[in-house]
């Protein structure tokens, strides 16, 4: 008894100590937060979806794109492109089949952003993330480090452009909506402040617990997206990564980064000690 | 202080004009129909007809670049694998200037040229990979900074450390023109672009492997860790050897009447150095690697056709190389040291390609393999970084010795007092 509860106290004290080093944030990311953050974002319920590609179509316009040439198809995974930045696709499950539209899905802490050499791809304050033209070199290190690979490059251009979803960051500022939430005849697609979003999901799935599983895709997803989707089937049927895990990918750079400075800093001194410290004494052979 | 007739043909002569001088430099020099002449001239030709094709018609119609896979082998080897074979230069520098083994010194221009032209010929090959190179001076102007970028580091360090070896480099131009006063300023500022080069070169090796932890998602777990930062600097330092011993023993033969005696017999010396500090290297790194491989738990993985490659890589061409270049240090045998230094060599190419192109995302069905336009211009950046080379090494003191008065210099320069004086009459004795 007595050692089993010294043992408990220790298991008790280890954790402690752990949540205090990753920080108090990290030891309790997994609790219920509100994301009381003033971004935009999208919320996309899957089982409302009925495949129609109102919103496809409506993006091509918005976009200036031509219209999707082909149809959402069960035996086949379509996928966003240069002249198409989302897609509905067909997915078969063991209940009825499922549609599921895709784009860019807006992180919080964007991996495309955190590698874009020019800053030309951008996370607005509004939540979109945008590409700007100006300034981007097309290296193609944002198609690189996107988890989702959302950004596609005009290959066959000589002035290729980076495309993907910005979420209708320009209509926005008009006070409308993204082009393919207004479009979308079944509600499916929805737009909002992301917290607001995150509870309507929330309760969707508290009142409807048998249609949905309980969980939100983009609330964690590699630090949180502000696209967030609802599904009645577990999320990697749908097709989507679920191995991504929750930390922020500008994280993954971010000690490699921070120890730059360093090196620049204490590099020379030390480097300038050491060559003091091995020149020849007397001897003056050169 | 009359030059010799061997230096003569190596620099400036005293008295001759500068400009009519360097026209008549900037003619061919030795045997135009040399085998490698033959192969590499038409190779660069069409390299330079396809260049043209890359920017008139994009990237799609040159190379196999995809919307999966947007980089190709103009990164993971002209940039990545490039930068990894000039680190001879760093490492060297490191041991004649910071630890000040003289036994090195010899070699140093030689690695400092082929660095600074490596640089300059395989991050160049950025420019074509690049889709929109007219805005690559956003990120340098300033008015485009990508601060939290990995790449962003890695471009601005390149540019520096191009700056900082062409400091390196630049006495030999200077004894090449018979510019003595620039020169003795120049040699001046030898030691401390050495040591900040240094730090821009260990911060740029590991930043190459940096870019990729954006991957993580899609590179194999075996080859995809939080440490390829650390694992790209050990490697480079085996890979600049290894370039630094097979361009030497190339160079011995080609250049070979250039050198002077006195340095042909400490080749055998310098190249079981390298050959030890090789292994050293590969000894640390493949400690790490193995490390790498037990934290991360994967293998269960190695008993895959990845995985079967991850072995390839690691057995044959780090353990291997490695026993050999110790063999070939212990019973200094020239032969063993060159084998050892390809295959090791050879393994850095593997492994880059593997982090840059085979392992990264290696389960999808339509994989990249590199188009015969994108390996033609490879090449021809290749050969083109040896013409320049060789260029450089028929013109200006890298093998021979440095003139007689750059010497001079360099003694005033290491006792300083009475120096000063003794330069300026010097110079106005010649004048
Ligand atoms: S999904 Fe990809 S392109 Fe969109 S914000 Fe996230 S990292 Fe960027
Ligand atoms: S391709 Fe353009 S947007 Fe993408 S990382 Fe490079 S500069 Fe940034």
């Amino acid at each position: 008894m007595k050692t089993t509860r010294r043992e408990l106290l220790k298991l008790t004290g280890l954790a402690a100590s752990a949540s205090l080093l990753l920080g108090p944030d990290k030891a309790f990311a997994r609790t219920v937060q509100r994301d009381t953050s003033t971004q935009v974002g999208m919320l996309v319920d899957t089982t409302r979806c009925i495949g129609c590609q109102s919103c496809e179509i409506a993006c091509s316009e918005a976009n200036g794109l031509p219209p999707p040439t082909d149809k959402p198809n069960a035996g086949q995974r379509r996928t966003t492109g240069i002249d198409a930045y989302t897609v509905v696709n067909e997915i078969e499950s063991e209940k009825s089949n499922i549609f599921c539209k895709t784009q860019c899905m807006h992180c919080d802490q964007p991996a495309c952003v955190s590698a874009c050499i020019t800053n030309a791809m951008y996370k607005t304050p509004e939540g979109p993330v945008i590409w700007r033209e100006n300034k981007c070199m097309g290296c193609r290190y944002c198609m690189l480090a996107c988890p989702f690979d959302v950004p596609k490059f005009e290959y066959e251009s000589i002035n290729p452009r980076i495309r993907k979803c910005i979420l209708c960051y320009d209509r926005l500022g008009d006070g409308k909506q993204p082009a393919c939430v207004e479009a979308c005849p079944q509600e499916a697609v929805q737009y909002g402040r992301r917290g607001d979003l995150l509870d309507i999901a929330r309760k969707r799935i508290a009142d409807h617990p048998a249609q949905y599983v309980h969980n939100i895709y983009g609330e964690n997803e590699v630090g949180g997206t502000n696209v967030l989707y609802l599904s009645s089937v577990p999320f990697e049927q749908l097709g989507f990564k679920t191995d991504l895990g929750t930390v922020a990918y500008p994280e993954f750079t971010k000690t490699f980064l921070y120890s730059v400075p360093l090196v620049l800093l204490l590099g020379p001194a030390f480097m300038a000690g050491l060559r003091h410290a091995t020149r020849p004494g007397d001897d003056k052979s050169h | 202080m009359n030059t010799t007739p061997t230096t003569r043909s190596f620099g400036r002569a005293v008295g001759q004009d500068l400009w009519p001088f360097i026209k008549s430099e900037l003619k061919p020099k030795g045997k135009l129909l040399t085998p490698f002449n033959i192969i590499s001239a038409p190779v660069i030709l069409l390299g330079l007809a396809l260049i043209v094709l890359r920017f008139t018609k994009g990237l799609g119609a040159t190379t196999n670049l995809n919307q999966e896979f947007p980089w190709g082998i103009w990164i993971g080897f002209d940039v990545v694998t490039g930068v990894a074979f000039a680190a001879g230069a760093y490492t060297l520098t490191f041991l004649v200037y910071v630890l000040r083994m003289e036994k090195y010194h010899s070699i140093v221009r030689a690695t400092v040229l082929n660095g600074f032209l490596a640089y300059v010929f395989y991050s160049g090959a950025l420019a074509l990979d690049v889709g929109r190179p007219w805005k690559m001076i956003n990120p340098i102007i300033g008015n485009s900074f990508g601060i939290s970028s990995v790449l962003f580091l890695v471009a601005w360090h390149f540019l520096l450390y191009m700056i900082a070896q062409f400091i390196e480099f630049s006495p030999a131009i200077a004894e090449w023109l018979g510019l003595r006063r620039l020169r003795k300023i120049l040699s001046t500022l030898t030691v401390g672009a050495v040591i900040f080069g240094i730090c821009l070169s260990l911060l740029h090796q590991s930043g190459l492997g940096a870019l990729f932890l954006l991957a993580a998602a899609k590179i194999h777990p075996l080859w995809y860790t939080e440490y390829i930062p650390v694992l790209f600097v050990v490697s480079s330092v085996f890979a600049g050897m290894s370039i630094v011993i097979i361009e030497g023993s190339i160079s011995h033969r080609v250049f070979g009447n250039m050198i002077d005696p006195k340095h042909h017999a400490e080749h055998t010396d310098i190249l079981v150095g390298l050959g030890r500090l090789a292994a050293v290297a590969m000894f640390v790194y493949f400690f790490l690697k193995v490390l790498v491989l037990i934290h991360g738990l994967h293998f269960d993985l190695l008993n895959t056709p990845m995985g079967h490659i991850y072995l390839i890589e690691m057995v044959g061409f780090v353990l291997f190389p490695m026993l050999l270049f110790i063999y070939g240090a212990q019973i200094r045998n020239k032969n063993v040291l060159l084998s050892a230094a390809i295959i090791s060599a050879l393994g850095i190419i593997f492994n880059r390609l593997n982090i840059s192109v085979i392992a990264f995302k290696w389960d999808v069905p339509m994989h990249y393999v590199p188009s015969w336009m994108e390996i033609v211009i490879t090449l021809a950046v290749v050969f083109g970084e040896i013409w320049a080379f060789r260029w450089a090494v028929n013109r200006m003191p890298v093998f021979v010795d440095s003139p007689a008065w750059a010497k001079q210099i360099d003694k005033e320069l290491a006792e300083p007092q009475p120096a000063v004086q003794e330069i300026g009459l010097k110079d106005k004795q010649i004048a």
